[in-house]
């Protein structure tokens, strides 16, 4: 290999740019946009009430998939590393469970208490 | 046979030592083990905010006759109605600027990270360019914000001792109870120190792209560090934009 004798021979070789790779990127991040845009759409045409926001809940954890799961590439990482991070993070179901039962609690003392 | 080559046989001695039985690098395992913890923080301030709106009245009137008052939590999409240079209401335009502006340079990120992959050199340092581009606007726009939320509108806010409070501070503001403003500073505050942090880390491996370090030491394994850092920035502003801004 003529390639070889040179003496500034590069020490790795650049690949060339993988098109599919980088198209299933640009897919990803046109996903996030349009999700976006949708929330942002419904945040005007839609009424305010529970309904809108479990929607909203339930696009933003869309979004939050496509990011750990592509973005961040957790969804190729071995089985036993995905749930090491997913795991714990269900501690924070609990939390919004007791604080939110707790703000609601505290809402109806100063109610009581005539604190408005 | 050496250490690294783990049979079928051997798989319950896999947490024994010599492999990686994440298959991931000591330094990108404690990068997601940090970023976990630093997900709990954010998880704490969001749910705080929460707890904070159940223990407020709710505003109940209709959307369009609002008016922000110390006696009920307000509305968002009516507090952050500002767009630079245009003198117009525009609720919310400004906040999904810069949430675009954060998702592109997630993907701008990730495309360094490709690069990275394939020792492009030239590749990789355009994309971070742009990444860190994408993080100073992201900086300046919440600059901006925070700027026309602390001036506040040129009314203000009349109580009814006749008192007019104009602008936010930590102890007051004319948007609603106090603790609305608290909550936005520290919130929107601790996300933007993240980014600032962000920056300044994507700036620093930039450089050493820039000089051949990881050319030398023969991958780019470091620029997939900072961009795990980089996307939960962007993933820690997804929930804030739904939770602050939409809800």
């Amino acid at each position: 290999m003529a390639h070889g004798l040179h003496d500034h021979a590069p020490a790795h070789k650049v690949l060339p740019r993988d098109k599919a790779k980088i198209l299933k990127i640009w897919k990803t991040a046109l996903l996030l946009a349009v999700v976006t845009a949708i929330e942002f759409l419904l945040a005007f045409t839609m009424e305010r009430g529970s309904l809108l926001f479990a929607v909203f809940i339930g696009l933003t954890l869309v979004k939050a998939f496509y990011i750990v799961a592509d973005f961040m590439h957790l969804k190729y990482e071995t089985k036993v590393l995905v749930w090491s991070i997913i795991l714990p993070t269900m501690f924070v179901i609990w939390l919004i469970v007791a604080l939110l039962a707790e703000g609601d609690a505290i809402f109806k003392i100063r109610s009581l208490w005539g604190w408005f | 046979m050496s250490t690294i080559t783990v049979s079928e046989k051997d798989q319950k001695n896999i947490w024994g030592g010599g492999v990686e039985p994440m298959k991931a690098s000591y330094g990108k395992l404690m990068m997601w083990f940090f970023l976990l913890s630093d997900a709990f923080t954010f998880s704490g301030f969001l749910v705080a905010y929460g707890m904070s709106r159940f223990a407020f009245p709710a505003y109940t009137g209709s959307v369009k006759d609002f008016v922000p008052s110390l006696e009920y939590w307000p509305i968002p999409e009516k507090i952050f109605t500002h767009i630079p240079f245009f003198h117009v209401e525009a609720p919310l335009v400004f906040v999904g600027i810069m949430t675009f502006i954060l998702i592109m340079s997630s993907v701008t990120m990730v495309l360094a990270v490709e690069a990275g992959h394939r020792m492009d050199k030239a590749d990789v340092q355009k994309w971070m360019l742009w990444t860190i581009f994408g993080g100073w606007a992201f900086i300046g726009c919440q600059a901006w914000e925070w700027t026309v939320f602390i001036q506040g509108t040129p009314e203000g806010l009349k109580l009814a001792s006749g008192e007019v409070i104009k602008g936010a501070s930590l102890t007051m503001n004319e948007y609603g109870p106090k603790l609305f403003a608290d909550f936005f500073f520290f919130i929107t505050g601790f996300h933007g120190t993240h980014v600032l942090s962000g920056i300044i880390m994507n700036m620093i491996v930039f450089y050493n792209v820039c000089i051949g370090t990881y050319e030398r030491i023969g991958h780019y394994e470091m620029v997939e560090k900072v961009g795990l850092y980089w996307h939960f920035v962007d993933l820690v502003w997804v929930f804030v934009f739904t939770f602050f801004y939409l809800v």
